[in-house]
């Protein structure tokens, strides 16, 4: 084996596969470093992928013929539209992975590409020549080498299990935590701090009483998570709700002491939406009870998480939280829920390539960036990949904005505002997700990817196809029609004598799918994705424009670049608390900076004039 | 893109000997023809009388300057209205601007910024006029919010909270409705508030401007011919204001007299005499009178009073000195013997109360009202929304056009919001 490559990217998580996939389908030869072969392509926590805001970072990574998509619908075994009466803005596709399927399909996927080279090891340390990377240094003495090295270690950095008040080193359970690799990035003097996160006990499917409980079958349809996939091969299973109850609350209530959260062992922040049982009942004693969704882990795993209650009590006292709800009265813990807390590094000293501003080549990606979540952690694992094939191709770097994608958003918010708590998408933190629609991904993205030579052939095929077929239904919509011709196909819209074309009357919510169809019989061959995403598009058309006022107005502070070294306490007028944050966050536009939490125009007018003069 | 055309009183707040104001921008030739006629040479001060397009009507002689771009302060076509600086001219002059579409008031700054943007600052100037610019911006916003003594900005301060809770439960039902805590819809407790809140703001909005205690209460005289208008004004005011003769229509344009009594600013305006006439100049005269009388918040009705107009209206029995007899008016006053003026002025006096913010009342300029009212505009639009979507977005605007009055609130104010309201997350 070649100990040389352009790439290397240290773990096998939903980062580092999406960071050394991409980088290959680039052309650069990557190394994909990891403890052990068969520790790629796990899920470590829950069973599902995707879900609101989620949902569209999944759809977006497909866009750049990523991997978590495809994988996903090989595995899914129940898939669900979350918010599937609302607008398809904030329509979120989630499914629930068979654990085998997905890791199988990951492999599957990853052995395809030529250029990526799997290489079992602990990576010890970076090799460095001053503040530029040269390579890594594994456990076994072997040394690679490469121009740019991606981080993908998730909550291995320091990584501290508790299971009630014990507690013991690790990242997962029964792996290692690369320890030694913290403590070289506290020399390379990268920002650490901590967080926590937690997941929950896993249970025997076969000591459920499914029975006895409320069912949430799989979705109608044929939607798929991957624009590539052709369909749902998995059969499909169905999930269920069961409830805590005052009988949980007072049995967590009486061992609070022994959870190492309140006995002040943790000293991480856990994320404010996905907290542990033993937090919500706390925080929220009020309430009557909390409900439980009890997923399948595999079609062939008797496992089941039951997605709720995350909690790092001790395991006897999570034997009787869950033998307190309903249909679960004689279930048994295979595995027990347990914390587990981690270090990552302050996101802001990165660039929107998520290269470290001042380590050359060094990139870092998911939850070493202190993100949670498998979709996250996919898309800036993508963001990663791209931009190191890009940088080591001496090519442009491949930068996503707010206003073409979530992982824009995300990107930005890390970068930027950093983390107080373990991030994770919403659709809130989208300001245009008017136009960012799950169902549009691909119309946004790929595009951008194809530029960037990071997608396949037949992913390039597809999406011309998908485009002419959106082009026909656009054609189609030109047609001019009366409010009577829609009445005359019952579509009750107001009459007002006015003749509007299809693409027009969209705007008017009357005007659904079906009515469209009774109104354009045309119509009726096309597909119905574009078709979809045509009348979307057309329906939010005015605050779309809207909104692409703001964007205008926006790019032009997006051309004005603040020099790297500029010295922000040298800026008459600014607070302490401003050139705190401009000074760790080093907004490269002054757009950005005018994102930066409590900078106020003032002060970026005094900072454009710095600019101005440090650029002379 | 092109950037918008901007304008400003760039000088101090009136009065004051001139008032200076900028426009800048693609569309500042356009709006400096359509007020002062052709042209003027680049670079050359020329007097011109500023009209107002439409009606024609004088708003002031002037000297302009006319900038083209590049080579001007802000780089882009630049002019500048050198006027009178007194206060209603320079508000006459600004209302115009802002009624002309492809022009907007700039926010504070924003001309110096432009200056920067397009290089036209060099840089040892620069260097030098950062901190003035940073003391004229921040001072520019302070003062506004000072004005108001700190109420106004803590009115909205308040009103940005109750709009983040609101888009929290928004938020929580499109990102969290998968979730037994959260309402998939809005429940009507959400929708109480939010029209408590748009009432609320729309009252604030129904205020007495704090432009009242600049420019004063506008008080309009008016009734038919001869009644004895100009007399009054005169005698109110102090001074030989108005023309008068004993000749019918002798006011034919409307004449303004800003004139304190007792402390209180008064706008005094005298109208033309209302009726039918076939003199095309009086005829235009009247037009005018009827328009003050529309935008009048006092009018003084020397007429017959089944004619009087709608509003708040002190009915005055004119040259009272001629007949004696007391009539239905609210007063009786005579011009020539100075009877009843005392008791007019203290009338006047005692409406104007009514009429002017009150000592640590939050009043709103003409900015706040501006912001204010795009805030409450797009309240109402998430409040009409029948798409939660929508509504959001909506109370987004809503969040940015208050951000723009005092510094702005994030997504991450919001998810806090959120956070702390809801049991969310599983």
């Amino acid at each position: 084996m070649s100990g040389s490559f352009d790439i290397i990217v240290v773990g096998g998580g939903h980062a580092g596969l999406e960071a050394a996939a991409a980088a290959a389908r680039m052309g650069a030869s990557v190394a994909l470093v990891s403890f052990s072969r068969d520790a790629i392509g796990a899920m470590s926590c829950n069973p599902a992928i995707g879900g609101l805001g989620k949902g569209h970072l999944v759809r977006e990574v497909d866009a750049f013929d990523g991997l978590i998509a495809r994988a996903a619908d090989h595995a899914a075994i129940h898939y669900r539209m979350l918010n599937a009466s609302k607008g398809a803005a904030v329509r979120g596709p989630r499914v629930q992975a068979d654990r085998r399927r997905f890791k199988s399909a990951i492999h599957a996927l990853i052995d395809a590409e030529p250029g990526l080279t799997i290489i079992e090891g602990e990576v010890t340390s970076l090799r460095l020549n001053g503040r530029t990377v040269t390579g890594v240094e594994l456990g076994d003495g072997q040394k690679l080498t490469s121009a740019a090295v991606v981080l993908a270690t998730g909550t291995f950095l320091g990584g501290k299990l508790h299971f009630g008040m014990t507690s013991c080193a690790g990242g997962r359970v029964g792996e290692r935590a690369a320890t030694a690799l913290a403590e070289q990035l506290k020399e390379l003097e990268l920002p650490l701090a901590r967080l926590k996160t937690g997941t929950p006990p896993r249970l025997d499917g076969r000591t459920i009483d499914w029975g006895a409980l409320e069912r949430q079958p799989s979705d109608d349809g044929d939607w798929t998570m991957s624009s590539l996939s052709g369909g749902r091969v998995a059969p499909q299973l169905f999930c269920a709700i069961t409830r805590t109850n005052q009988n949980t609350h007072e049995i967590i209530l009486a061992s609070l002491d022994r959870s190492p959260l309140f006995a002040g062992e943790i000293s991480g922040v856990g994320p404010r939406y996905c907290p542990s049982i033993e937090d919500k009942v706390h925080r929220f004693g009020d309430r009557d009870g909390h409900q439980i969704f009890l997923e399948p882990e595999g079609l062939d795993d008797r496992l089941v998480y039951p997605n709720g209650i995350s909690t790092s009590l001790p395991e006897d006292v999570q034997l009787a939280i869950v033998r307190s709800m309903a249909g679960l009265e004689r279930a048994e813990i295979v595995k027990p829920g347990y914390a587990v807390e981690y270090d990552y590094v302050d996101p802001r000293i990165l660039e929107p390539t998520l290269q470290v501003r001042d380590v050359e080549g060094l990139y870092l990606a998911g939850q070493i960036n202190g993100t949670t979540g498998y979709e996250e952690a996919a898309a800036q694992g993508l963001v990663a990949g791209v931009n190191a094939a890009a940088a080591v191709a001496g090519r442009a770097p491949i930068i996503f904005d707010r206003s073409d994608s979530y992982i824009g958003v995300m990107v930005d918010d890390l970068v930027l505002q950093g983390v107080t708590e373990p991030y994770r998408m919403l659709t809130a933190r989208a300001e245009y997700r008017l136009r960012l629609r799950a169902d549009n991904a691909d119309a946004r993205l790929t595009p951008k990817a194809i530029d960037a030579g990071c997608v396949s052939e037949e992913r390039t095929r597809a999406f011309e196809a998908s485009r002419a077929e959106r082009k026909a239904v656009e054609d189609a919509l030109t047609r001019l029609v009366t409010a009577a011709q829609l009445s005359n196909v019952g579509v009750a819209v107001r009459e007002d004598g006015v003749r509007r074309s299809l693409a027009e009357w969209l705007r008017f919510p009357e005007l659904d799918a079906e009515g469209l169809l009774r109104v354009a019989p045309e119509l009726r061959g096309r597909n119905l994705r574009e078709l979809e995403e045509a009348i979307q598009d057309h329906r939010y058309a005015p605050y779309v424009a809207r909104q692409q006022a703001e964007i205008v107005k926006l790019r032009a502070d997006e051309a004005v670049r603040i020099p790297a070294d500029l010295d922000y306490a040298a800026v008459a007028g600014l607070s302490n608390e401003m050139v705190e944050r401009l000074s760790v966050a080093r907004p490269s536009t002054l757009g950005a900076a005018s994102r930066i939490r409590g900078v106020t125009p003032a002060a970026l007018a005094a900072i454009l004039v710095h600019s101005r003069r440090a650029a002379a | 893109m092109t950037p918008d055309t901007i304008f400003a009183l760039s000088s101090g707040s009136p009065p004051a000997a001139i008032a200076v104001v900028r426009i800048s921008g693609p569309h500042a030739r356009e709006a400096l023809v359509r007020l002062g006629g052709r042209l003027p040479e680049p670079r050359v001060a020329t007097l011109r009388t500023l009209k107002e397009p439409d009606t024609g009507e004088m708003l002031d002689r002037a000297l302009l300057l006319w900038f083209p771009g590049p080579a001007s302060a802000t780089g882009e076509d630049l002019a500048e209205l050198h006027l009178h600086g007194g206060r209603s001219v320079v508000a006459a002059v600004l209302s115009q601007l802002s009624d002309f579409e492809e022009l907007r008031q700039a926010e504070p700054g924003e001309f110096t910024r432009r200056a920067f943007e397009n290089g036209r600052i060099d840089l040892t100037e620069a260097e030098g006029l950062s901190d003035l610019l940073m003391a004229e911006t921040e001072g520019q916003r302070r003062s506004a919010l000072a004005m108001a003594g700190g109420a106004l900005s803590r009115r909205i301060e308040e009103w940005q909270r109750q709009i983040l809770a609101l888009a929290a439960q928004v938020e929580a039902a499109l990102d969290f409705s998968d979730e037994d805590d959260v309402e998939a819809e809005l429940s009507s407790g959400w929708r109480g508030a939010l029209c408590d809140l748009v009432a609320e703001i729309r009252a604030l909005l129904e205020r007495p401007p704090s432009e009242r205690l600049r420019e004063g209460v506008r008080v309009v005289i008016a009734g038919p011919p001869n009644a004895g208008k100009s007399t009054l004004l005169n005698a109110l005011a102090g001074r030989e204001a108005a023309i008068t003769s004993p000749v019918e229509g002798t006011t034919r344009d409307v004449v303004e007299a800003p004139t304190a009594l007792g402390g209180v600013p008064f706008l005094l305006t005298d109208t033309a005499g209302l009726r039918e006439s076939g003199d095309e100049v009086e005829v235009i005269g009247v037009a005018r009178a009827r328009e003050r009388l529309a935008e009048a918040d006092l009018v003084l009705w020397l007429g017959d009073l089944a004619e009087r107009p709608p509003g708040n209206v002190i009915a005055v029995k004119s040259k009272a000195d001629l007949d004696q007899n007391r009539g239905p008016e609210d007063i009786a006053v005579s011009a020539v013997t100075g009877e009843g003026l005392d008791e007019l002025t203290a009338m006047l006096r005692q409406r104007a109360g009514d009429l002017l913010p009150q000592e640590g009342e939050v009043a709103l300029n003409r900015r706040h009202r501006r912001q204010i009212l795009e805030a409450v505009q797009a309240l109402e639009e998430a409040r009409e929304a029948h798409d939660l979507i929508v509504t959001s977005e909506a109370l987004r605007q809503a969040r940015l056009a208050l951000d723009r009055i005092t510094g702005r609130a994030g997504v991450e104010d919001m998810l806090d919001a959120l956070f702390g309201t809801f049991c969310i997350g599983k």
